[in-house]
């Protein structure tokens, strides 16, 4: 380490973020030189890249659990949103960007699941990015090969009458799951609502709980 | 590779997470705004993981074969050269051993913290 005794705490003598303290890799460094490169060259700002991680932040699954809780309050934007996600999502403010977002619904009969088989292709817009299980390559073979298995083991046992569909994203079109409302939340607010949907029940993976 | 059709069922999803390091969610806005600009497309992106050849999917990290694709791709679209990246590498390495000494806005940012 470069400062014998302080090992985290910084020149500036404020402690160093814990994710910064460990060595430096070949890929940090890359990473540090592109940035600079293209500060250098007039390609983006400094503020422009902290500007896009801020938005980033802020993208997290409460976005896509206020849209599942106004579509389970409200049967015509559910009926919009079925039909058009991401216009859907823009009606209440959500900037899903160029992204075709397509909404599949849980139902009695049918459960959805969604996966990317080829990288991470998920719908960050409403969720924020995900999780790393999502690009682990078990769950990306495994939500194909076995998908009730690995229901399974998310806690999920479904009814071997109810049919299930895995959806495989792809870099221009994300699949959020608009979770079954679960019986017993009658008359509840939409903010209430959103409170039970969580992120891994909008990948299809859990369903919500009261 | 990132395609996987004849791999038999792997073993059971580890479901341990991480929060984004600062550096991998710098990657990330370096991709979006680098598309965005017009440097590359998510197809370039692609082309280039794929061009990694297996080993790197079991070596590297996530954002570890982002930054290499999103670098190449830079190149390839004339935003600097591999001189110039390289002069920048060494220049930032020789700040010190950790990300944080290393990179010179973070550093910033913990005084402002």
């Amino acid at each position: 380490m470069p400062h014998d005794g302080h090992d985290h705490v910084s020149p500036s003598g404020h402690p160093y973020r814990p994710d910064q303290d460990a060595p430096l890799t070949h890929w940090q460094v890359m990473e540090i030189a592109v940035r600079e490169l293209l500060v250098e060259k007039g390609i983006a700002t400094a503020e422009e890249i902290q500007a896009q991680i801020d938005s980033m932040d802020r993208r997290s699954p409460a976005l896509g659990a206020k849209v599942v809780a106004r579509a389970w309050s409200d049967e015509d934007f559910k009926a919009r949103l079925l039909a058009d996600g991401s216009a859907a999502c823009r009606e209440m403010g959500i900037e899903v960007d160029a992204l075709k977002l397509i909404v599949v619904e849980n139902t009695e009969d049918v459960h959805n699941l969604v996966v990317c088989t080829l990288c991470s292709c998920y719908p960050r817009n409403v969720l924020g990015l995900p999780p790393d299980w999502y690009k682990q390559r078990a769950y990306r073979t495994r939500a194909v090969r076995e998908p009730r298995t690995v229901l399974k083991e998310f806690g999920v046992e479904l009814p071997g009458t109810t049919a299930l569909r895995v959806h495989d994203s792809t870099a221009d079109m994300r699949y959020l799951v608009l979770p079954k409302r679960p019986d017993g939340a009658e008359g509840w607010s939409e903010e209430q609502l959103a409170e039970i949907v969580s992120r891994d029940s909008m990948i299809g993976v859990a369903v919500p709980q009261i | 590779m990132g395609g996987l059709i004849d791999v038999m069922p792997g073993p059971p999803v580890d479901r341990d997470e991480h929060d984004y390091a600062l550096w991998e969610k710098r990657v990330d806005a370096l991709m979006v705004l680098a598309s965005a600009k017009g440097y590359f497309t998510v197809d370039g992106l692609r082309r280039a993981l794929e061009d990694m050849g297996e080993e790197s999917f079991e070596t590297m990290t996530y954002y570890e074969r982002w930054i290499a694709s999103v670098t190449q791709n830079l190149i390839e679209s004339g935003a600097f050269t591999i001189e110039e990246l390289r002069a920048q590498m060494e220049q930032v390495q020789a700040r010190g051993d950790t990300y944080g000494e290393a990179s010179l806005d973070s550093g910033k940012e913990q005084a402002d913290a």
